[in-house]
Formats: structure tokens, C-alpha cells, sequence
């Protein structure tokens, strides 16, 4: 009788797919997530491009401040790494590309004899290097997916006040950059100490020209002075928004492959398991003949027609099938268009999610409690076409009225 | 005529047209912006900014700490935290005044208890609800 390999590819297939479920409904939610973060970081786009223009015109105005932020240190004794990650996997590389970069970046500098200091953002970030017993100064988890500007102010307070105390000489921000759905880099930036305000204003995509002649009050000194920070909280923000769409992008990517992957797998294995089924039945022919032989008697004839027409069955359901939506549209089911005969595994054939009970005429919508229970003679992929084909609604439904 | 925009860091969170904007900036004291106003930065003190539109209406916003910036037709304010009236929590803020002004009283030097009992007293007047 069907042995026990048949068995365990059954049980491999069924568990394939229910990470298939999970990998579908991950990608599906990292789809819409990731046109969220766009638009956020959109929306933020016009404060910092305020921000820079506002530095702009003081760069004109040729407002210079011994600020703390601009503190460039001749010997460098220790530096400052912001490093950008995700709280949760699943999301390809996303994580470990920028966690490795910062890695890399520490011992670079370790190797010149400078100390580190790290500002671990995620909780992919903290735990990698927290692994590896770095010092690890601040941690910050909890809301990368979706990031708040206190988020990025509080991290500010803490980099800027480090650097501003002398406590670190330079920070660098090491985050992943979105630059289109399809395209994330990771970036490794000096951050502090910040450059001179003519470079801040080029770098923000303005034009060095001199506009008209503003006046600043109290005094270009100290509008740049209060300004700075927010430069700073600014900056970080935009930086913490495009790693959240980064890492919706790159999930949504790594869920599809998931999805796909387990697609094929499933298609492998249904196949290795009717190979075993045929197997099976081959050696029961070959039992029940060399039986009939060795006793020279009796009449088999019955129960080798029976298993022969198994065995074509069998046969017929290890070719390739091709692909359900293709044959759902060549030639209509049992019961018309709309319908679709029962396929071998007993799988939904794609698009046709209502079962049809051929005894009973009676038919179950996916929310029916007996669903899983009933086996369908005939899929119909709506309620109507069910109905149009002479099938009742089962009244194991939760809102039907019957 | 000028458009006055009021942009946060998360969106920009008012547009409109203005005849006029009133805002106070630090140690200057109050400042109004009409059409033909010089180019213009400065830094905002903790205090309200009102854009009067055509017909005397006004549409007032509590601005804790910013930068306005005048230049041509256009009025932006820049800041981390400002609330428009509707958006200001009445109850709240008269509870951070309490809490301040009793922090106050037992510490006068105590600079944080000062700048909480300044922005709910903005809050509060801006609210219109001292």
C-alpha cells in the first residue's frame, strides 16, 4: 500500500504551502507599506529643501560661525558611526549590506588606531554587533518601519551632543538609500563635523548665487546657530524615512522570491509523489501476477483492471499539468464556463475558489465551515456561476439565511 | 497678497494666501510681513504667528521654536513643532502649566519647568482659552 514516501511528500507539500501563505501576505503587506514610505519621505522633502535654502541665503549673506557642529579635529581620536538597519528580517539583504559595511568601516579605523563609538539603529543592528561584544553607546528599536522626526531628534540630541562635547571627533552615517523601488544603495556619509555653509547649500541642490540681500534677525550668526540642529534633526530624519521605504522595498522583494520559490517546490513535489504512487502500484501489479503464477489458478483478471486503470490515472496526473489558468480558459469544466474540473492534487485550481458538490448539488464559498471538509467534484471560480449551473449555497455558511 | 506656507518636518502643514503675517521673533519683538516686504529671515520666538487673509480673517498658529523666511511673494515657517488652534489639547496644556508652575515654585532656576509653562501659556492663549 502506499508507503511511507508518500506520505512524507504529502506532508512536505502541505507545509510549503503554508509558508507559502505567509510569504504571500508578507509581500503583499510590504507592497503597500512601501508606497506609504514613499510618500512620506516625499512629504518631508520640503522642510529640508527650506532648511538648505534658508543656509543658502545665509552662505550668501556670508554668515560665518565658529559653531561647534562645523569643530573640524585635526587628529582624529575617536569617531562616531550612526549605523541604519531594520528591527525584524525577512527582508533580503537589507540588513546585513549596511551592517556589514559599518563593520568594515570600524576596523578600518580601528586599524588607524581610532576608537569607535557606535549609535545602532534597528534591532538587527544592535543585536549584530552586540553578538560580536562591540561597544555599543546607543541603541535605538522600535520604530524603523515607520520612523517619527522625534525619532530622528532624539537621535540628534544624543550624536550632536557626543560630538559637540568632544567626546567623538567625527561621525559617519551609514544608512541605505532609496533611490527608486527597484534600486537601494547603501551610503557611507561623513555627517559630522558638518561642511562649511556654502558646500551645505550646493550639496542641498541649490544655486550658489547671491539672491536679493536678506535681512536676518537677530543676525546671521544666530539664525545659523539655531539653525544647525534642525539641520541636523532634518537631515537624520530624511535618512531614517528612506531606509523605512528601503526596507519595505526590499521585503516585498525577498517575499516574492520567497513566494515564487515555494511555488516551484510545491511543482517538484507533486510530481515526486506521483512518481511514488505510480511506483507503488507497479510493484502491486507485479505482486498479484507473479502471485496468479506461482498458484496457476484462480481468475485476477478484476483486480488487475482496477489497478491498471489506477495506474493510467496515476500516469496521467505526473506529466506536467499546464498551468490551471491557461486550461481554466481553453476548455470550460463540467459545467460550463465559469467551471473547472477537480485537478489531481485536489488543489483550487487558480481563479476558481468555490467548491461544487456534485451529490448534494449543494456548493461552499471559502467561508463555509465545512470548506476544508468537503471534497469538490467542481470548482467554480463565483457564487453566481455556481447558482447558474443549478447549485444551491450549502447552509454551513456564517451569513447565510437557509 | 503672498502665499504663506507653515512646513513641518513631516509635511507641509498649511497653505493659504495672506494680506499680512504677524509673528515675534527672538529679543526684536513683534514683526508684520505685508507684500513688498524685504527678503527676510529670523528666528521665531515661542509665540504665536497670525496670517491675516483678505477680509480681516485670521488663521493662528502656536509655534514653539522656528524660522520664518520672507522672500518675494512667499512667507514660509519653518518649524519642528507648531499647531494650528484646532489642534492644540486645552486640557493638556492647562495640566502642563499646573505641573510647571508647581515645579516652578519649588525651583525658580529650573529652566525646563520655564520654557513647559511658556508653550502651554502659548498653547492656552492661542487656543484662546485663558
Amino acid at each position: 500500500m502506499p508507503g511511507g514516501k508518500e506520505r512524507e511528500l504529502k506532508r512536505r507539500i502541505s507545509s510549503v504551502q503554508s509558508t507559502k501563505k505567509i510569504t504571500r501576505a508578507m509581500e503583499l503587506i510590504a507592497a503597500t507599506r512601501v508606497v506609504k514610505a514613499m510618500q512620506r519621505a516625499d512629504a518631508a522633502r520640503p522642510y529640508a529643501r527650506q532648511i538648505t535654502s534658508v543656509i543658502e541665503n545665509l552662505a550668501a549673506g556670508g554668515a560665518q560661525v565658529d559653531h561647534p557642529l562645523l569643530r573640524e579635529v585635526e587628529s582624529v581620536k575617536k569617531v562616531g558611526f550612526i549605523v541604519m538597519a531594520g528591527d525584524r528580517g525577512l527582508a533580503g539583504a537589507y540588513n546585513s549590506n549596511p551592517i556589514r559595511a559599518a563593520e568594515r568601516e570600524v576596523m578600518a579605523h580601528q586599524a588607524e588606531g581610532r576608537d569607535y563609538s557606535l549609535f545602532c539603529v534597528g534591532k538587527k543592528a544592535t543585536g549584530y554587533f552586540r553578538f560580536r561584544h562591540y561597544r555599543i553607546d546607543h541603541s535605538y528599536v522600535g520604530f524603523t518601519d515607520n520612523p517619527s522626526y522625534d525619532d530622528a531628534r532624539q537621535i540628534a540630541d544624543d550624536v550632536a551632543g557626543a560630538f559637540m562635547s568632544g567626546e567623538i571627533d567625527e561621525v559617519e552615517l551609514i544608512y541605505t538609500e532609496f533611490v527608486s523601488m527597484g534600486t537601494q544603495n547603501v551610503s557611507i556619509r561623513r555627517f559630522l563635523p558638518l561642511e562649511d555653509t556654502a558646500t551645505m547649500a550646493e550639496v542641498g541642490g541649490g544655486s550658489a548665487e547671491a539672491v536679493a540681500a536678506f535681512e536676518f534677525e537677530p543676525s546671521p550668526e544666530a539664525v545659523l546657530e539655531a539653525l544647525l540642529p534642525r539641520y541636523v534633526e532634518a537631515r537624520l530624519f530624511g535618512a531614517l524615512l528612506e531606509c523605512a521605504a528601503s526596507e519595505h522595498a526590499n521585503r516585498q522583494r525577498a517575499m516574492k522570491s520567497a513566494t515564487d520559490n515555494a511555488d516551484d517546490l510545491i511543482t517538484s513535489l507533486s510530481r515526486e509523489m506521483n512518481a511514488a504512487r505510480q511506483a507503488s502500484i507497479t510493484t502491486e501489479i507485479m505482486e498479484i501476477v507473479s502471485g496468479a503464477e506461482a498458484l496457476g489458478s484462480g481468475d485476477h483478471t478484476e483486480d488487475l483492471a482496477a489497478l491498471i486503470a489506477e495506474f493510467d490515472r496515476a500516469a496521467t496526473a505526473t506529466a506536467p499539468t499546464p498551468p490551471a489558468a491557461a486550461t481554466a480558459v481553453l476548455e470550460p469544466g463540467p459545467y460550463g464556463e465559469g467551471s473547472h474540473a477537480p485537478l489531481p492534487d485536489d488543489a483550487a485550481p487558480a481563479g476558481f475558489p468555490i467548491k461544487g458538490n456534485a451529490d448534494s448539488m449543494l456548493y461552499h464559498r471559502p467561508d463555509s465551515r465545512s470548506y476544508s471538509v468537503t471534497r469538490a467534484e467542481v470548482w467554480f471560480d463565483t457564487p453566481e456561476r455556481a447558482e447558474a449551473a443549478g447549485f444551491r449555497l450549502a447552509n454551513t455558511h456564517p451569513n447565510s439565511d437557509s | 497678497m503672498f502665499t504663506v506656507e507653515v512646513v513641518s518636518p513631516e509635511a507641509v502643514s498649511y497653505t493659504g494666501t495672506a494680506e499680512m503675517v504677524i509673528a515675534r521673533t527672538v529679543d526684536d519683538g513683534d514683526i508684520a510681513f505685508q507684500t513688498g516686504h524685504v527678503p527676510f529671515i529670523g528666528t521665531l520666538a515661542v509665540w504665536s504667528v497670525d496670517v491675516v487673509k483678505e477680509g480681516g480673517e485670521r488663521d493662528v498658529f502656536a509655534v514653539h521654536r522656528g524660522f520664518v523666511q520672507v522672500s518675494g511673494d512667499q512667507v514660509t515657517i519653518l518649524s519642528d513643532v507648531s499647531e494650528a488652534v484646532d489642534e492644540i489639547d486645552v486640557p493638556r496644556a492647562r495640566a502642563a502649566r499646573e505641573a510647571a508652575l508647581a515645579a516652578l515654585t519649588a525651583d525658580s532656576d529650573d529652566a525646563d519647568a520655564a520654557a513647559a509653562l511658556q508653550r502651554a501659556e502659548l498653547r492656552l492663549r492661542v487656543a484662546g482659552a485663558e
